[in-house]
């Protein structure tokens, strides 16, 4: 049983040794030793342990690493391509958009996968697409000012 | 003066285990600062970070005091072999203890800099400069000479004295800048940084399996109902204490839902509709803080008496990330991590829970969510530590997001009632201000405090030992002269109670500051113009106008005569928080559905003054953090219960904001260079509630007494 499934994490294979039924989240903390998707309330209300399977962003607490097939998982982590930060995390810098930053993984995710879908997106879109995204220290306006400047920098009009 | 680093004198940092609420701060220099080799300076705090970003903070004042660069400072906080005692992080106290303390150090620690480089140059110390931790000759820049060579890896060995010279602030370059918290590039690239991400070799995971219900006891537990789980490593039981320990976490979680035990429940809570009375009808140790003038008979003659009382809910700290600590039990060490906020007091604690001497207990802080108060997180500590003395091997302790909502203190539920008398020009000639509320404060200083002691001795909750933090702000800063205040404290909390950001200060500010709008509103004069009646200190009436004149302020009397079925209102609150620390002015702009009593506010203004700014940037982050809990606490947060459980157990059972219900939030900060800095991480939590709580009344006419403003209480307070 175990071994059987291989998933792509991050641009790597990975042969799974948790049972089909783990969630995704556990394997990819603990197997695979990731720290961006977090446990935040293991009932998919809050989006801690937010992933991009495909373009999608997908809550890993319940879903069964089985369930994955050949997707593509990327984590806060995959974001960064050779070294270099990916817009959206580096606009959560630039805006200072965490308290604790518990939560800031499933806002990066949420956003980066907004806006590939719709670049520009309207303030009630951003908000919407953030809705399912808990914050508790009471980030969200940095979070929203760093969305439009994510935005800025993936169009090309941002400045360091 | 200076010894080699082997033969160091300790001074007292590791050595506290005093548990006194603010630990024993060392004067040794040694205990704060640290010359390094490489030219990097590393600098110890007892206190912690909370997700506030003080690391960076302290960071920018040793940097600040120093002449080095703000990215060679290295902060390690809250290690009881390494830090400093400064007991706990509360109070927003960092700033002005830890701060002042690695200020006083850092400065000592230049000027034996400059000593030694004046020695080593043969220049006088007035023709000596520095510039990132090089001191030059004024004339001769080529004779210079680095801080660490000056060192050469040896500590200063002396105390550092009371009267220590420190830079004048107006030549300040680090502190008082924005400079970006060190923390959040780690945090966006999926660093480890959270207690939740530390992982050992050979390390176990567990979860609890906790009683259903506060008092319930273990009948029986079947451990066959774990049969067909994988790599269950110990189910430990003692008393009505279970966790179950795996080789893998996902097995953890299945077994703590598989395994079949039953439990006697008792009804031991009051119902919901009963809380408050059940809150004013227990034992009381009063204290009256104030008694000033006659208010019996200034009352009697008042020419318009008003009388209201005002409800606080039970309120979580509800983190988004629920507790979790790794503990390592040996023999002759005991490590253990976790999020508290008092490593000091807590490895005190845990070592009277194992029964061990103080020594060897280890205690190390990492970071968790953000905690505001007292939440699970030495709770979490004394589980784990009970299950890796179980198995005698490192074992991660992961809260269920219900264990987070059921078995956290709670910030306390309070009663709040006001009189006022007017006289017939509107004055105000008599203030009463009660307060029933049980303790704030709830450390852990006996094992029989936290969860798991309680569990495994069977004892009835352990009472706290000392009444605190409900006084805080039930004096108003306003210039009544006769009034009355008095604090009742309740010894025996239906909950377990907590501290929660302010302790009392934001409920007492709800009730004084709505009261004072119920008054004004009275006397028919404008909320703002009738506070500033009372208020001669210019700071004071600073951080009120500064407010208005940002919210654009129209004077007039409240409420609004004008109906339709979306009402708009503002309506502001005041605090000085403790009456001698930060200033605060909030005001909302809210729009009320009058068919469906839901309330949207649109913006709320925070005027802030708490002295020198630090980092205006961490202060803004801080202040709007604040505003928007204190919302999502006013508008929504209620934790709900029955006679046997309580029932707010998920984000469903108990919502707090969201992004779609934020409103905007503009700051005005007033810095006061020449004052000295004091804590601002919960002055701006107090004012949200009464802001809104008046901005409804503005808007409607219909007055919110009771948290949280639900649509269901703003009908009926409609009707």
């Amino acid at each position: 049983m175990s071994g059987d499934i291989v998933i792509t994490v991050n641009g790597k294979l990975h042969t799974v040794q948790s049972t089909p039924d783990t969630p995704l989240l556990y394997v990819l903390r603990n197997e695979i030793g990731l720290n961006g998707p977090h446990f935040g309330c293991g009932g998919e209300k809050c989006g801690a342990c937010m992933v991009l399977v495909g373009a999608e962003p997908r809550l890993s607490c319940h879903l069964p690493v089985s369930e994955i097939g050949r997707a593509r998982i990327t984590t806060l982590e995959g974001l960064i391509e050779e070294g270099e930060l990916h817009p959206v995390q580096r606009a959560f810098i630039e805006e200072q958009a965490t308290q604790c930053g518990y939560c800031v993984n499933g806002m990066i995710i949420t956003t980066a996968a907004l806006l590939w879908k719709n670049p520009h997106p309207t303030d009630e879109q951003v908000r919407t697409a953030l809705d399912g995204n808990l914050c508790r220290c009471g980030s969200h306006l940095r979070i929203l000012r760093a969305v439009r400047r994510a935005e800025l920098l993936m169009s090309g009009k941002g400045s360091e | 003066m200076m010894t080699d680093q082997g033969s160091r004198k300790r001074g007292r940092r590791g050595s506290g285990r005093q548990e006194s609420f603010w630990g024993q701060l060392t004067t040794w220099l040694d205990d704060w600062i640290e010359i390094n080799p490489d030219g990097t300076v590393t600098a110890f705090s007892g206190k912690v970070e909370l997700g506030t970003g003080v690391r960076t903070a302290l960071a920018q004042i040793v940097a600040e005091e120093l002449d080095v660069p703000f990215d060679r400072v290295h902060m390690v906080m809250g290690d009881t072999q390494r830090t400093p005692d400064e007991g706990y992080t509360a109070g927003s106290m960092t700033i002005s203890s830890s701060g002042t303390a690695l200020r006083n150090a850092a400065a000592q620690a230049r000027l034996i800099l400059f000593e030694l480089a004046s020695r080593k140059l043969a220049v006088h110390l007035d023709e000596l400069n520095v510039q990132a931790g090089v001191i030059s000759a004024n004339r001769q820049p080529q004779r210079k000479v680095t801080y660490a060579e000056l060192m050469g890896g040896k500590h200063f060995n002396i105390e550092v004295p009371a009267n220590v010279t420190v830079k004048d602030s107006q030549t300040y370059t680090v502190v008082g800048k924005s400079t970006p918290r060190e923390d959040i590039p780690r945090k966006v690239a999926g660093e480890s940084v959270f207690i939740q991400d530390l992982r050992l070799p050979g390390m176990l995971h567990a979860r609890l399996v906790r009683p259903p219900s506060v008092g319930a006891e273990l009948i029986s537990m079947d451990e066959r109902s774990l049969a067909e789980i994988p790599g269950i490593v110990k189910v430990v039981r003692r008393n009505n204490f279970i966790g179950i320990v795996t080789e893998r976490e996902e097995q953890a979680i299945l077994a703590a839902q598989a395994l079949k035990v039953e439990w006697r429940e008792s009804a031991t809570l009051p119902t919901m509709q009963n809380l408050y009375a059940t809150l004013r009808s227990r034992p009381t140790e009063d204290n009256l803080l104030i008694d000033q003038g006659d208010f019996d008979s200034a009352w009697k003659n008042a020419h318009r008496q008003l009388h209201a009382t005002y409800y606080q809910p039970y309120h979580a700290h509800a983190s988004i990330g629920p507790s979790c600590a790794v503990a390592d039990v040996k023999e002759d060490q005991i490590t253990v991590w976790a999020s508290t906020p008092g490593p000091y007091p807590l490895s005190g604690t845990l070592a009277k829970l194992l029964d061990v001497s103080p020594e060897k207990v280890h205690l190390i802080h990492v970071e968790g969510a953000g905690s505001y108060g007292q939440n699970g997180s030495d709770d979490a500590a004394a589980d784990a530590v009970i299950l890796s003395q179980a198995v005698g091997r490192p074992v991660r302790l992961q809260w269920s997001r219900q264990d987070e909502f059921v078995w956290e203190p709670k910030a306390p539920a309070m009663v709040m009632e006001a009189r006022g008398g007017l006289d017939s020009q509107g004055n105000v000639v008599a203030w009463d201000y009660q307060v029933w509320s049980p303790s704030h404060v709830a450390r852990a200083h006996s094992p029989e405090q936290l969860v798991a002691g309680q569990l495994l001795s069977d004892q009835p909750s352990a009472q706290f030992g000392f009444s605190f933090g409900a006084e805080r702000n039930a004096p108003t800063n306003y210039s009544f002269e006769t009034q009355r205040v008095t604090v009742h404290y309740i010894a025996d909390s239906p909950l377990r109670a907590s501290s929660f950001r302010s302790l009392g200060g934001a409920e007492n500010t709800f009730a004084n500051e709505s009261f004072m709008d119920e008054l004004a509103a009275a006397a028919g004069v404008d909320a703002l113009e009738f506070r500033l009646r009372y208020l001669s200190d210019e700071r004071a009436r600073q951080v009120l106008k500064s407010a208005a004149s940002k919210a654009g302020w129209e004077s007039r009397p409240s409420p609004l005569k004008t109906r339709g079925n979306l009402s708009q209102g503002r309506g502001i609150g005041f605090a000085w928080y403790e009456n001698d620390q930060a200033l605060v002015a909030s005001i909302a702009h809210v729009q009320v559905d009058i068919s469906t009593g839901a309330v949207r506010v649109n913006r709320i203004v925070v005027a802030h003054d708490c002295g020198l700014i630090i980092n205006p940037d961490g202060l803004r982050n801080q202040i709007e953090g604040n505003t928007i809990q204190s919302l999502s606490r006013a508008l929504k947060e209620e934790v709900m219960f029955d006679e046997w459980r309580i029932k707010s157990v998920d984000w469903e059972s108990y919502p707090i904001l969201t992004f779609s219900e934020v409103p905007d939030v503009d700051i005005v900060l007033i810095n006061r260079p020449d004052l000295p800095a004091v804590g601002a991480g919960e002055p701006s939590t107090t004012t949200t509630a009464a802001a809104v709580a008046n901005a409804i009344f503005d808007a409607t006419g219909a007055r919110l007494r009771q948290i949280p403003f639900t649509p269901a209480r703003v009908k009926a307070a409609l009707s």
